[in-house]
């Protein structure tokens, strides 16, 4: 169905936007299954909320010119001996104070917002509300989902619960998540719109995203970074639950039994490391400590150093390579020095 | 290594064999076939009008701006037919691979689509459109007999053509990449992509961007040293502004893609470890690098349409460009800004937020000197006599579009917004939106603008407006379900869909592709009517639209030389104050015109070029070494042709410009 009419939902609309009813797309936007600009999570809220502030700063200025576009294209045409033609003015002072200035304003104050929000909104940043109306209470600590994508699916380990899934993630709602977030082969972007903007997963680098999901439903995540012939179908469902319904699911894969893929080992991660396209999902009831570090530091296979190892030992290397020719300058250069200082001739 | 180990078939044929042409797709074989018909019947035609002679004497080893100018456009032209044709086959592919139809174009095919359409489209039809433009109008604008370096702009024209001619191969011989078009490592390295389609991507670009490398110096020269007498910088006209502005930013960033893609090719064939996921290698150095190159590459685009829509405002408004100093200055602005924005195409990528913010609030600062542009634009028609011939529509078709695709660019440019919408449709619609309604509709506005300066004769103007409104409705009608499918959340470059609510938006997409397809036919035909009735089309004044600048002072097409006598400039709008001043063309006192000759070496160095590229792709170790020991020798040998110039006499100076006097004369 062509969605025309729909509900408008009126949180995620500045009062503004309200009165300016003449912004008739723009809310049909907001209200359709538009859920870039309709979440359910607050930061994907907070972003979309700039992505309309944004738009109604500039169209302060888009219309007006569009607006003078047409007028002068058609005030100004050739069969319109009445309007006045001056063939060689071309410079007014005032004008051009006006043409530099007026976008200068408005960048201005898009610019203090895009530096207070990047700050407010970065993902790396701990969260400090739930929504609108709620603080995160002093002492909660936020929920760890460490993320691999993988060629073509996605992992999740759930570090404090022990427990892995593929291709299904599910969070209690109204609870901070940290992802830590990397790939074990190529680059892949790991989004849902419903909950926070995306961030990239990148083979040796950890990216992180700070969220949270304030309403109970199903939703879709998927890689927004194209990453190969599997790409189309890299995605997932993501679960926003109760922490009761949470707590029960844990403890269902925690406790084994049928549909469980059993224990996420180093082999076990390398096996579904070969690329598959459409994996099905999969539960783990137990993890094999520091898989994901291991994943992130490329040293899942057995007898490989980790990268972060190695380039601890190489920094060690090199740190005792100078420390020994310190010491031998220690040693000589003030014999050298002396030798070498030249004698007056008087 | 022993005797036996070397394998002679696989020392010359390297990973070549038949198994890499296609022809189980169905597809690429009916395309060949097309290809091959219609190419033997243009070969055919050539041998029947005896046409081979003239086309070398006159075009191929051509050194003239001019004519390296038209074939730059042509170039453009048919290789807009092949991204379009990506395009069509894209768009038909999304609208109907929902739910259990897996569409007609597998993965495997269908990324080498998107990553062809977007290589193509950048480098090889608005790169060549863009350079073509500049090319033939730049020299006439300053008043020059040629460029500084003729026989460079032959070369440059020739790489260009040839890497253009390996990207074509690789729709027939083997296959082109498929990771998109700026090729981000890990997944273009060896081992995610160990088939010749990367490397078909990485030659491809190497050989034609020594083209445009050396183009870039060459057009810097000119304009820097040839200007004509009183031609003070301050009184170039815009265009020229925008092209010296557009030519410093490929001299200093085009080497930067040739590095890029060279140490890419390094970690792809000789184990070197730059981007690759281990071994101290960082993919992301990769992304800095092809971005700090990519960005400013679309000023490269816009920059000279700018100059070109500056040109069109005024002559079709009978007025002077109002604020012709804050042109210049926010022409010169952008270009110096371009370089410090690239970061924005990856706020994604875990940056900061400081950072982030740095590099966002940049990109807003460029839209100040931007949108003083278009104000410029709207106070030049101002108080102005505004005639709407084509070019003029195309202007005004831009300036409208161009504003939303600017304000969506600014949103974008908002890192938290960024995070919502990048990699999404309204990204793909976005930078559309900019380089169809500006670059493209630039390019259109020009070509009609010019089109008469080259040929003699103007282009139809009914066939111009319906290519017009194709374009403009079928951009909008293409677009606009691009930019809500991004609220929803669907992200760029998917093969199949399950959602089956969002086909109705692919299919009003697909519509609007059609309709733009209509807008390129209405264009062929434009050309070709135009060329039937040029008897009726003919301009005989060399100033067919009261122009303010020197292109428009000489006859057209112009001689060869240019001009007769460099004219001597007083005002920014040259040739408006020459006739403003009632000046008297020189009838008589012509001297001998010292010119470049033709020479043949420009073809066959890009033509060994072409086989170096193609024998690397192919790893034909040996005749890779040959072509290349080939392409050096005739590189020296070119170095000993002395020939190199000869004299158009005075006589014949002076009957060319005694004919150009009887035709001013017929038409008054």
């Amino acid at each position: 169905m062509f969605p025309i009419f729909c509900n408008v939902h009126y949180r995620m609309i500045p009062p503004i936007v309200r009165r300016g009813l003449f912004l008739a797309p723009l809310l049909w936007l907001a209200g359709c299954n538009t859920v870039v600009l309709n979440p359910s999570g607050d930061i994907a809220a907070q972003q979309a909320h700039l992505v309309v502030v944004s738009t109604l700063l500039m169209l302060l200025i888009i219309v007006p010119v569009m607006f003078l576009i047409c007028l002068f294209a058609w005030r100004y045409r050739k069969s319109n001996t009445a309007a006045e033609y001056k063939p060689d003015w071309d410079h007014s002072t005032k004008l051009e104070l006006l043409i530099w200035g007026a976008p200068l304003l408005i960048i201005i104050v898009l610019g203090l917002i895009t530096w207070i929000y990047t700050h407010l909104l970065d993902p790396y940043r701990p969260l400090s509300r739930l929504d609108e109306t709620r603080a995160v209470a002093p002492g909660v600590k936020p929920l760890e989902v460490e993320v691999v994508s993988m060629d073509w699916k996605w992992m999740f380990i759930y570090p404090e619960q022990g427990i892995a899934t593929v291709n299904e993630l599910v969070t209690p709602v109204d609870v901070p998540i940290r992802f830590k977030m990397t790939s074990s082969t190529v680059m892949n972007a790991f989004y849902i719109p419903a909950l926070a903007g995306m961030v990239y997963t990148m083979p040796t680098m950890e990216t992180q995203l700070n969220a949270v999901m304030n309403k109970v439903g199903v939703y879709d995540g998927f890689s927004a970074n194209y990453s190969g012939a599997g790409f189309s179908d890299m995605k997932f469902k993501y679960h926003g639950v109760s922490q009761a319904d949470f707590d029960a699911w844990v403890a269902k894969i925690k406790a084994g039994g049928q549909g469980s893929n059993g224990v996420l080992t180093r082999a076990q991660f390398a096996q579904l490391d070969k690329p598959t396209i459409k994996h099905p999902i999969m539960h783990f009831e137990r993890v094999e400590p520091e898989l994901y570090d291991r994943v992130l530091n490329r040293c899942v296979a057995e007898g490989t150093t980790c990268a972060n190892e190695q380039m601890h030992q190489d920094a060690e290397r090199i740190k005792a390579a100078a420390a020994i020719k310190d010491a031998q300058k220690d040693v000589c250069v003030p014999n050298v020095a002396a030798t070498a200082q030249p004698t007056r001739k008087e | 290594m022993t005797m036996s180990d070397l394998n002679l078939t696989k020392l010359i044929f390297g990973r070549l064999s038949l198994e890499a042409i296609p022809y189980q797709e169905p597809i690429l074989i009916g395309t060949f076939a097309m290809v091959a018909i219609g190419g033997l019947a243009v070969l055919a035609a050539m041998f029947k009008f005896r046409l081979w002679g003239p086309l070398w004497r006159d075009w191929i080893t051509s050194i003239d701006h001019k004519k390296i100018g038209i074939m730059y456009m042509v170039l453009g032209i048919i290789m807009l037919l092949r991204g379009f044709a990506d395009a069509l086959m894209m768009r038909a592919q999304q609208a109907m691979a929902f739910g259990d139809n897996p569409g007609f174009l597998p993965p495997h095919h269908y990324d080498q689509i998107f990553t062809a359409h977007g290589t193509i489209m950048i480098f090889f039809v608005a790169m060549p459109l863009v350079t073509g433009l500049m090319n033939y109008v730049v020299p006439l604008q300053i008043g020059a007999r040629d460029v500084s370096f003729p026989f460079l702009n032959n070369f440059s024209f020739w790489m260009t053509t040839f890497g253009a001619m390996l990207t074509m191969v690789s729709l027939f011989v083997g296959e082109f990449g498929r990771t998109g078009w700026l090729a981000f490592p890990p997944l273009s390295g060896i081992a995610a992509s160990p088939d010749v389609g990367v490397d078909y991507y990485i030659w491809s670009l190497q050989v034609a961007g020594v083209g445009t490398t050396l183009s870039g110096v060459n057009l810097i020269a000119t304009i820097v040293k040839m200007r004509a007498p009183g031609m003070s910088m301050m009184k170039m006209p815009v265009f020229t502004w925008t092209a010296l502005c557009t030519n410093a930013l490929i001299v200093a960033t085009f080497p930067i893609l040739t590095v890029t893609l060279a140490m890419l090719s390094l970690d792809r064939l000789v184990g070197t470890n730059f981007f690759t996921n281990d071994l101290g290698g960082n993919p992301m150095l990769y992304v800095n690098l092809i971005w700090i190159w990519g960005h400013p590459e679309v000023y490269i685009l816009i920059l000279p349409v700018f100059g070109v829509f500056s040109e069109i405002t005024s002559t079709f408004s009978g007025k002077r460009l109002f604020g012709y100093t804050s042109m210049v200055y926010a022409t010169v602005v952008i270009t110096v800004l371009s370089y410090l924005v690239w970061l924005h195409h990856f706020f994604t990528m875990g940056s900061g937020a400081s950072v982030n913010s740095f590099f966002g609030i940049t990109t807003m600062i460029i839209s100040i000197p931007t949108g003083a542009k278009i104000f410029n634009w709207l106070f030049t028609m101002y108080k102005g006599r505004v005639r709407f011939d084509v070019p003029m529509m195309w202007t005004v078709g831009f300036m409208l579009t161009f504003v939303i695709g600017g304000m969506t660019g600014v949103m974008l440019a908002v890192p938290p917004a960024d995070f919502v919408l990048h990699n999404s449709l309204f990204l793909i619609a976005h930078f559309h939106n900019v380089i169809i309604g500006g670059v493209v509709f630039g390019l259109f506005a020009g070509m009609n603008y010019w089109f008469p300066k080259a040929f003699g004769f103007k282009l139809n103007e009914f066939w111009g407006k319906v290519s017009f409104w194709c374009w403009l409705i079928g951009f909008w009608v293409a677009f606009t379900p691009l930019y809500i499918m991004g609220f929803m959340g669907v992200t760029r470059r998917m093969n199949h869909f399950d959602d089956p609510s969002l086909q109705i938006y692919f299919i009003i997409a697909a519509i609007g592709a059609l309709i733009i397809a209509g807008g390129i036919g209405a264009f062929l035909l434009q050309i070709a009517l135009s060329i039937k009735d040029r008897a009726k089309l003919r301009d005989v004044t060399g100033d067919p639209w009261n122009g303010r600048t020197l292109e428009w002072a000489t006859s057209s097409p112009p001689p060869d030389y240019n001009f007769a006598f460099t004219p001597v400039v007083y005002d920014n709008d040259s040739w408006a104050d020459m006739k403003a001043n009632k000046y008297q063309r020189p009838t008589g006192g012509f001297v001998d015109i010292h010119m470049p000759k033709n020479t043949g070496a420009g073809f066959v160095i890009s033509a060994l070029a072409f086989a170096v590229g193609f024998t690397m792709i192919w790893q034909m170790w040996l005749p890779a070494v040959l072509s290349f020991v080939a392409m050096i020798a005739a590189i020296i040998t070119h170095t000993f042709n002395y020939k190199r110039d000869y004299y158009i006499k005075a006589d014949e100076v002076a009957r060319t410009e005694e004919a150009h006097t009887r035709l001013l004369e017929s038409h008054v």
